[in-house]
Protein backbone atom coordinates (compact mmCIF):
# COMPACT_ATOMS: atom_id res chain seq x y z
CA UNK A 1 0.00 0.00 0.00
CA UNK A 2 2.66 2.50 0.78
CA UNK A 3 4.45 1.65 -2.71
CA UNK A 4 1.19 2.74 -4.42
CA UNK A 5 0.96 5.83 -2.26
CA UNK A 6 4.12 6.42 -2.96
CA UNK A 7 4.18 5.60 -7.14
CA UNK A 8 1.26 8.22 -6.70
CA UNK A 9 2.13 10.72 -4.93
CA UNK A 10 5.59 11.28 -7.01
CA UNK A 11 3.45 10.79 -10.14
CA UNK A 12 1.81 13.78 -9.24
CA UNK A 13 4.54 15.48 -8.41
CA UNK A 14 6.28 14.74 -11.78
CA UNK A 15 2.83 15.45 -13.71
CA UNK A 16 2.49 19.18 -12.02
CA UNK A 17 5.86 20.64 -11.75
CA UNK A 18 6.44 22.61 -14.95
CA UNK A 19 9.65 24.64 -15.35
CA UNK A 20 11.79 21.67 -14.06
CA UNK A 21 13.91 21.21 -10.83
CA UNK A 22 12.75 23.54 -8.30
CA UNK A 23 9.71 23.83 -9.20
CA UNK A 24 9.09 20.06 -7.70
CA UNK A 25 9.27 22.00 -4.63
CA UNK A 26 6.30 23.06 -3.80
CA UNK A 27 4.98 19.51 -4.12
CA UNK A 28 7.41 18.25 -1.58
CA UNK A 29 6.38 20.70 0.81
CA UNK A 30 3.10 19.71 0.32
CA UNK A 31 3.88 15.69 0.67
CA UNK A 32 5.70 16.15 3.21
CA UNK A 33 3.06 17.99 5.51
CA UNK A 34 0.53 15.51 3.95
CA UNK A 35 2.43 12.08 4.67
CA UNK A 36 5.41 12.60 6.88
CA UNK A 37 8.03 10.59 5.09
CA UNK A 38 10.22 12.95 5.13
CA UNK A 39 10.78 16.50 7.05
CA UNK A 40 11.07 20.36 6.01
CA UNK A 41 14.95 19.78 7.16
CA UNK A 42 15.10 16.55 4.98
CA UNK A 43 14.09 19.02 2.03
CA UNK A 44 16.44 21.28 3.05
CA UNK A 45 19.34 19.32 2.70
CA UNK A 46 18.26 17.62 -0.43
CA UNK A 47 18.22 20.91 -2.20
CA UNK A 48 21.93 21.12 -0.67
CA UNK A 49 22.66 17.22 -1.72
CA UNK A 50 20.99 18.11 -5.25
CA UNK A 51 22.55 21.27 -5.83
CA UNK A 52 26.08 19.07 -5.19
CA UNK A 53 25.52 15.45 -7.01
CA UNK A 54 24.27 14.89 -10.53
CA UNK A 55 20.60 14.70 -11.07
CA UNK A 56 17.82 17.14 -10.03
CA UNK A 57 15.82 17.69 -7.02
CA UNK A 58 12.44 15.66 -8.00
CA UNK A 59 14.64 12.84 -8.81
CA UNK A 60 16.85 13.02 -5.47
CA UNK A 61 13.99 13.40 -3.33
CA UNK A 62 11.49 10.47 -4.96
CA UNK A 63 14.84 8.25 -4.54
CA UNK A 64 15.47 9.48 -1.33
CA UNK A 65 11.76 9.38 0.04
CA UNK A 66 11.19 6.53 -1.33
CA UNK A 67 14.37 4.78 -0.36
CA UNK A 68 13.57 5.60 3.55
CA UNK A 69 9.74 4.59 2.92
CA UNK A 70 10.39 1.24 1.24
CA UNK A 71 13.81 0.43 0.90
CA UNK A 72 15.26 -0.06 -2.59
CA UNK A 73 12.04 -1.10 -4.62
CA UNK A 74 10.71 2.10 -3.00
CA UNK A 75 13.40 4.00 -4.14
CA UNK A 76 13.05 2.68 -7.96
CA UNK A 77 9.67 2.84 -7.99
CA UNK A 78 9.22 6.72 -6.35
CA UNK A 79 11.40 7.83 -9.12
CA UNK A 80 10.24 6.09 -12.08
CA UNK A 81 7.03 7.90 -10.46
CA UNK A 82 8.25 10.63 -10.99
CA UNK A 83 9.73 10.22 -14.80
CA UNK A 84 6.69 8.61 -15.93
CA UNK A 85 4.50 11.95 -16.66
CA UNK A 86 6.87 13.80 -18.22
CA UNK A 87 8.14 10.81 -20.82
CA UNK A 88 4.43 10.45 -21.73
CA UNK A 89 4.46 13.67 -22.17
CA UNK A 90 7.32 14.06 -24.38
CA UNK A 91 6.16 11.09 -26.48
CA UNK A 92 3.21 12.87 -26.98
CA UNK A 93 4.93 16.54 -27.77
CA UNK A 94 7.19 15.06 -29.94
CA UNK A 95 4.78 13.73 -32.61
CA UNK A 96 3.45 17.26 -32.82
CA UNK A 97 6.80 19.26 -32.23
CA UNK A 98 5.82 21.90 -34.50
CA UNK A 99 2.20 22.58 -33.78
CA UNK A 100 2.65 22.72 -30.33
CA UNK A 101 5.76 25.56 -30.36
CA UNK A 102 3.39 27.92 -32.16
CA UNK A 103 0.21 27.52 -30.63
CA UNK A 104 -0.92 30.67 -29.01
CA UNK A 105 -3.04 28.73 -26.52
CA UNK A 106 0.58 26.68 -25.53
CA UNK A 107 2.05 30.18 -25.12
CA UNK A 108 -0.77 31.73 -23.06
CA UNK A 109 -1.12 28.84 -20.67
CA UNK A 110 2.71 29.51 -20.20
CA UNK A 111 1.96 33.03 -19.82
CA UNK A 112 0.34 32.03 -16.51
CA UNK A 113 2.14 28.93 -15.51
CA UNK A 114 5.57 30.73 -15.48
CA UNK A 115 4.79 33.25 -12.57
CA UNK A 116 2.75 31.15 -10.85
CA UNK A 117 5.89 28.51 -10.59
CA UNK A 118 8.34 30.73 -9.51
CA UNK A 119 5.65 32.23 -7.05
CA UNK A 120 5.65 28.79 -5.63
CA UNK A 121 9.28 28.77 -5.65
CA UNK A 122 9.43 31.97 -3.97
CA UNK A 123 7.26 30.08 -1.12
CA UNK A 124 9.43 27.14 -0.65
CA UNK A 125 12.59 29.51 -0.48
CA UNK A 126 10.08 30.81 2.74
CA UNK A 127 10.45 27.59 3.95
CA UNK A 128 14.02 26.33 4.17
CA UNK A 129 14.55 30.03 5.58
CA UNK A 130 11.94 28.93 8.24
CA UNK A 131 14.43 25.85 9.34
CA UNK A 132 17.92 27.79 8.06
CA UNK A 133 17.55 31.81 9.24
CA UNK A 134 15.11 31.93 11.96
CA UNK A 135 14.09 29.99 15.38
CA UNK A 136 10.30 29.58 15.06
CA UNK A 137 10.30 28.21 18.46
CA UNK A 138 11.02 31.39 20.40
CA UNK A 139 9.19 33.19 18.14
CA UNK A 140 6.27 31.02 19.41
CA UNK A 141 6.94 31.46 23.06
CA UNK A 142 6.87 35.36 22.22
CA UNK A 143 10.91 35.80 21.96
CA UNK A 144 10.54 38.35 18.99
CA UNK A 145 14.67 39.18 19.85
CA UNK A 146 15.60 35.79 19.47
CA UNK A 147 13.26 35.12 16.41
CA UNK A 148 16.01 35.97 14.19
CA UNK A 149 18.82 33.89 14.39
CA UNK A 150 21.89 37.03 13.86
CA UNK A 151 25.42 34.57 12.66
CA UNK A 152 22.89 32.47 9.75
CA UNK A 153 21.62 35.77 8.37
CA UNK A 154 24.85 37.38 7.87
CA UNK A 155 26.07 34.68 6.27
CA UNK A 156 23.10 34.58 4.02
CA UNK A 157 24.18 38.10 3.15
CA UNK A 158 27.98 37.57 2.42
CA UNK A 159 26.79 34.52 0.27
CA UNK A 160 24.04 36.21 -1.60
CA UNK A 161 27.05 39.05 -2.46
CA UNK A 162 29.34 36.39 -2.72
CA UNK A 163 27.52 34.19 -5.57
CA UNK A 164 26.50 37.48 -7.29
CA UNK A 165 30.45 38.55 -7.77
CA UNK A 166 31.98 35.16 -8.29
CA UNK A 167 30.75 33.22 -10.65
CA UNK A 168 31.69 30.17 -9.10
CA UNK A 169 29.76 26.93 -9.36
CA UNK A 170 26.99 26.26 -6.42
CA UNK A 171 28.86 23.14 -4.93
CA UNK A 172 31.80 25.26 -3.94
CA UNK A 173 29.54 27.41 -2.43
CA UNK A 174 28.00 24.81 -0.54
CA UNK A 175 30.93 23.09 0.83
CA UNK A 176 32.40 26.26 2.03
CA UNK A 177 28.86 26.95 3.81
CA UNK A 178 29.16 23.09 5.38
CA UNK A 179 32.50 24.45 6.85
CA UNK A 180 31.44 27.28 8.37
CA UNK A 181 28.81 25.35 9.46
CA UNK A 182 30.92 23.20 11.65
CA UNK A 183 33.62 25.87 12.63
CA UNK A 184 30.40 27.87 13.93
CA UNK A 185 28.60 25.20 15.04
CA UNK A 186 25.58 26.41 13.76
CA UNK B 1 20.14 -4.12 -29.71
CA UNK B 2 23.58 -2.77 -29.70
CA UNK B 3 21.99 0.63 -30.59
CA UNK B 4 19.71 0.88 -27.53
CA UNK B 5 22.31 -0.11 -25.11
CA UNK B 6 24.49 2.44 -27.11
CA UNK B 7 21.31 5.11 -25.99
CA UNK B 8 21.46 3.48 -22.21
CA UNK B 9 24.88 4.44 -21.49
CA UNK B 10 25.47 7.65 -23.38
CA UNK B 11 22.27 8.77 -20.81
CA UNK B 12 23.54 6.83 -17.67
CA UNK B 13 27.05 9.11 -18.78
CA UNK B 14 25.55 12.23 -18.92
CA UNK B 15 22.99 11.84 -15.74
CA UNK B 16 26.49 11.03 -14.02
CA UNK B 17 28.11 14.48 -14.90
CA UNK B 18 25.29 16.80 -14.95
CA UNK B 19 25.82 18.91 -11.83
CA UNK B 20 23.20 21.67 -11.21
CA UNK B 21 20.34 20.36 -13.47
CA UNK B 22 18.64 22.85 -16.10
CA UNK B 23 20.55 25.32 -18.48
CA UNK B 24 23.91 24.07 -16.86
CA UNK B 25 23.17 20.78 -18.26
CA UNK B 26 23.45 22.35 -22.02
CA UNK B 27 26.71 22.39 -22.61
CA UNK B 28 27.66 18.75 -21.78
CA UNK B 29 24.74 17.99 -24.07
CA UNK B 30 26.16 19.42 -26.84
CA UNK B 31 29.63 18.00 -26.28
CA UNK B 32 28.38 14.73 -26.00
CA UNK B 33 25.10 14.72 -28.54
CA UNK B 34 25.91 16.95 -31.02
CA UNK B 35 30.14 17.39 -31.06
CA UNK B 36 30.85 13.57 -29.83
CA UNK B 37 27.49 11.78 -31.29
CA UNK B 38 26.26 13.62 -34.14
CA UNK B 39 22.90 12.79 -32.41
CA UNK B 40 21.24 15.76 -32.84
CA UNK B 41 21.85 19.57 -33.62
CA UNK B 42 22.40 22.45 -31.28
CA UNK B 43 19.47 23.88 -32.55
CA UNK B 44 17.21 20.95 -31.87
CA UNK B 45 19.13 20.62 -28.36
CA UNK B 46 17.87 24.35 -27.82
CA UNK B 47 14.46 23.94 -29.05
CA UNK B 48 13.97 20.72 -26.77
CA UNK B 49 15.50 22.86 -23.70
CA UNK B 50 13.03 25.77 -24.22
CA UNK B 51 10.08 23.12 -24.53
CA UNK B 52 11.25 21.38 -21.40
CA UNK B 53 11.41 24.38 -19.85
CA UNK B 54 7.20 24.66 -20.40
CA UNK B 55 6.09 20.97 -19.72
CA UNK B 56 6.13 19.09 -16.69
CA UNK B 57 8.94 17.13 -15.00
CA UNK B 58 12.63 18.19 -14.95
CA UNK B 59 13.93 19.46 -18.01
CA UNK B 60 16.77 16.73 -17.94
CA UNK B 61 14.19 14.40 -18.48
CA UNK B 62 12.28 15.55 -21.31
CA UNK B 63 15.29 16.49 -23.47
CA UNK B 64 16.55 12.60 -22.89
CA UNK B 65 12.86 11.37 -23.91
CA UNK B 66 12.80 13.87 -26.42
CA UNK B 67 16.53 12.46 -28.17
CA UNK B 68 15.98 9.01 -27.51
CA UNK B 69 12.53 9.07 -29.27
CA UNK B 70 14.05 10.98 -32.32
CA UNK B 71 16.64 7.62 -32.18
CA UNK B 72 14.89 4.80 -31.88
CA UNK B 73 11.30 5.71 -31.01
CA UNK B 74 9.39 4.86 -27.77
CA UNK B 75 12.03 2.16 -26.71
CA UNK B 76 14.87 4.67 -27.64
CA UNK B 77 12.84 6.70 -25.65
CA UNK B 78 12.54 4.89 -22.12
CA UNK B 79 16.25 3.71 -22.83
CA UNK B 80 17.45 7.46 -22.77
CA UNK B 81 15.13 7.86 -19.55
CA UNK B 82 15.93 5.11 -17.37
CA UNK B 83 20.02 5.51 -18.62
CA UNK B 84 19.76 8.86 -17.27
CA UNK B 85 17.79 8.39 -14.02
CA UNK B 86 20.41 5.45 -12.96
CA UNK B 87 23.31 7.81 -12.00
CA UNK B 88 21.46 10.22 -9.55
CA UNK B 89 19.55 7.12 -8.11
CA UNK B 90 22.12 5.25 -7.15
CA UNK B 91 24.13 7.86 -5.47
CA UNK B 92 21.23 9.37 -3.12
CA UNK B 93 20.76 5.60 -2.32
CA UNK B 94 24.11 5.60 -0.96
CA UNK B 95 24.12 9.69 0.38
CA UNK B 96 20.30 8.11 2.28
CA UNK B 97 22.14 5.23 4.08
CA UNK B 98 24.92 7.69 5.08
CA UNK B 99 22.45 9.91 6.02
CA UNK B 100 20.12 7.43 8.06
CA UNK B 101 23.47 6.39 10.03
CA UNK B 102 25.22 9.48 10.37
CA UNK B 103 22.62 12.46 10.73
CA UNK B 104 22.78 12.91 14.42
CA UNK B 105 26.15 13.44 14.42
CA UNK B 106 27.07 17.08 16.17
CA UNK B 107 29.76 17.66 12.86
CA UNK B 108 27.40 16.48 10.08
CA UNK B 109 24.13 18.38 11.96
CA UNK B 110 26.49 22.06 12.17
CA UNK B 111 27.43 21.61 8.43
CA UNK B 112 23.67 20.81 7.63
CA UNK B 113 22.90 23.85 8.85
CA UNK B 114 25.09 25.79 7.61
CA UNK B 115 24.21 23.89 4.06
CA UNK B 116 20.86 25.57 4.69
CA UNK B 117 21.76 28.84 4.73
CA UNK B 118 23.44 28.46 1.74
CA UNK B 119 20.28 26.69 0.06
CA UNK B 120 18.23 29.70 1.05
CA UNK B 121 19.98 31.54 -0.87
CA UNK B 122 20.72 29.83 -3.55
CA UNK B 123 16.68 30.11 -4.01
CA UNK B 124 16.46 33.81 -4.36
CA UNK B 125 19.27 33.13 -7.01
CA UNK B 126 17.41 31.01 -8.43
CA UNK B 127 14.15 33.32 -8.33
CA UNK B 128 15.75 36.42 -9.83
CA UNK B 129 17.51 34.32 -11.95
CA UNK B 130 14.20 33.38 -13.52
CA UNK B 131 11.93 36.77 -12.51
CA UNK B 132 12.58 38.56 -15.87
CA UNK B 133 11.35 35.91 -18.32
CA UNK B 134 8.39 34.91 -15.99
CA UNK B 135 7.18 37.87 -14.71
CA UNK B 136 7.01 39.97 -17.78
CA UNK B 137 4.66 42.55 -17.23
CA UNK B 138 2.01 43.95 -13.95
CA UNK B 139 -1.15 41.47 -14.93
CA UNK B 140 1.65 38.54 -14.28
CA UNK B 141 2.77 40.10 -11.32
CA UNK B 142 -0.21 40.12 -10.04
CA UNK B 143 -0.80 36.80 -10.69
CA UNK B 144 2.97 35.40 -9.09
CA UNK B 145 1.66 37.58 -6.29
CA UNK B 146 -2.01 35.92 -6.25
CA UNK B 147 -0.08 32.42 -6.30
CA UNK B 148 2.10 33.53 -3.55
CA UNK B 149 -0.52 34.56 -1.24
CA UNK B 150 -2.45 31.57 -1.45
CA UNK B 151 0.54 29.24 -1.69
CA UNK B 152 2.45 30.66 1.25
CA UNK B 153 -0.51 31.39 3.61
CA UNK B 154 -2.41 28.64 2.50
CA UNK B 155 -2.37 27.77 6.45
CA UNK B 156 -4.42 30.43 7.43
CA UNK B 157 -7.31 30.16 5.02
CA UNK B 158 -10.05 28.21 5.50
CA UNK B 159 -9.14 25.86 2.44
CA UNK B 160 -5.52 25.33 1.27
CA UNK B 161 -5.32 24.97 -2.34
CA UNK B 162 -3.71 22.26 -3.14
CA UNK B 163 -0.49 23.48 -5.46
CA UNK B 164 -1.65 21.17 -8.65
CA UNK B 165 -5.02 22.82 -8.88
CA UNK B 166 -2.55 25.76 -8.47
CA UNK B 167 -1.15 24.80 -11.24
CA UNK B 168 -3.74 24.26 -13.21
CA UNK B 169 -5.39 27.52 -12.27
CA UNK B 170 -2.35 29.64 -13.66
CA UNK B 171 -2.36 28.15 -16.90
CA UNK B 172 -6.22 29.19 -17.39
CA UNK B 173 -5.70 32.85 -16.45
CA UNK B 174 -3.03 32.38 -18.87
CA UNK B 175 -4.89 31.85 -21.71
CA UNK B 176 -7.73 33.72 -20.32
CA UNK B 177 -5.35 36.98 -19.86
CA UNK B 178 -4.01 36.44 -23.16
CA UNK B 179 -7.29 35.62 -25.32
CA UNK B 180 -7.05 39.00 -26.81
CA UNK B 181 -3.64 38.47 -28.37
CA UNK B 182 -4.95 34.94 -29.23
CA UNK B 183 -8.12 36.26 -31.26
CA UNK B 184 -5.58 39.16 -33.01
CA UNK B 185 -3.32 36.01 -34.08
CA UNK B 186 -6.70 34.10 -35.03
CA UNK B 187 -7.29 36.59 -37.52
CA UNK B 188 -3.93 36.81 -39.24
CA UNK B 189 -4.25 33.24 -39.58
CA UNK B 190 -7.26 33.99 -41.06
CA UNK B 191 -6.14 36.17 -43.44
CA UNK B 192 -2.58 34.44 -44.24
CA UNK B 193 -4.59 31.15 -44.88
CA UNK B 194 -6.16 31.88 -47.81
CA UNK B 195 -2.52 32.29 -49.30
CA UNK B 196 -0.65 29.82 -47.84
CA UNK B 197 -3.16 27.45 -48.29
CA UNK B 198 -2.21 24.07 -46.62
CA UNK B 199 1.15 25.02 -45.34
CA UNK B 200 0.03 25.96 -42.36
Amino acid sequence: MTILRLMYEFFKTGLFSVGGGLATLPFLYEMSDKTGWFSHADIADMIAVSESTPGAIGINMSTYAGFKTAGIPGALLASLSLAAPSVIVILIIAAFLNRFRNNPYVEGAFYGLRPASIAMITAAGINVAKVALVNTAAYAAGDLVGFFLPIPILMAVILFIAMRKLKWSPVVFIALSAVVGVILKL
Amino acid sequence: MQEYLDIYLTFARIGCITFGGGYAMLPILERELTVKRNWTTMDDLRDYFSIGQCTPGIIALNVSTFIGEKRKGIPGALCATTGFLTGPVIIILIIASFLQNFAEEPLVRHAFAGIRVCVCVLIVQAVLRLWKSSVVDLRALILYLIVFILHAFGGLMPVKIPAAVLVLMAGAAGILLSMQRIRATGKNNGKNSGKEGSAS
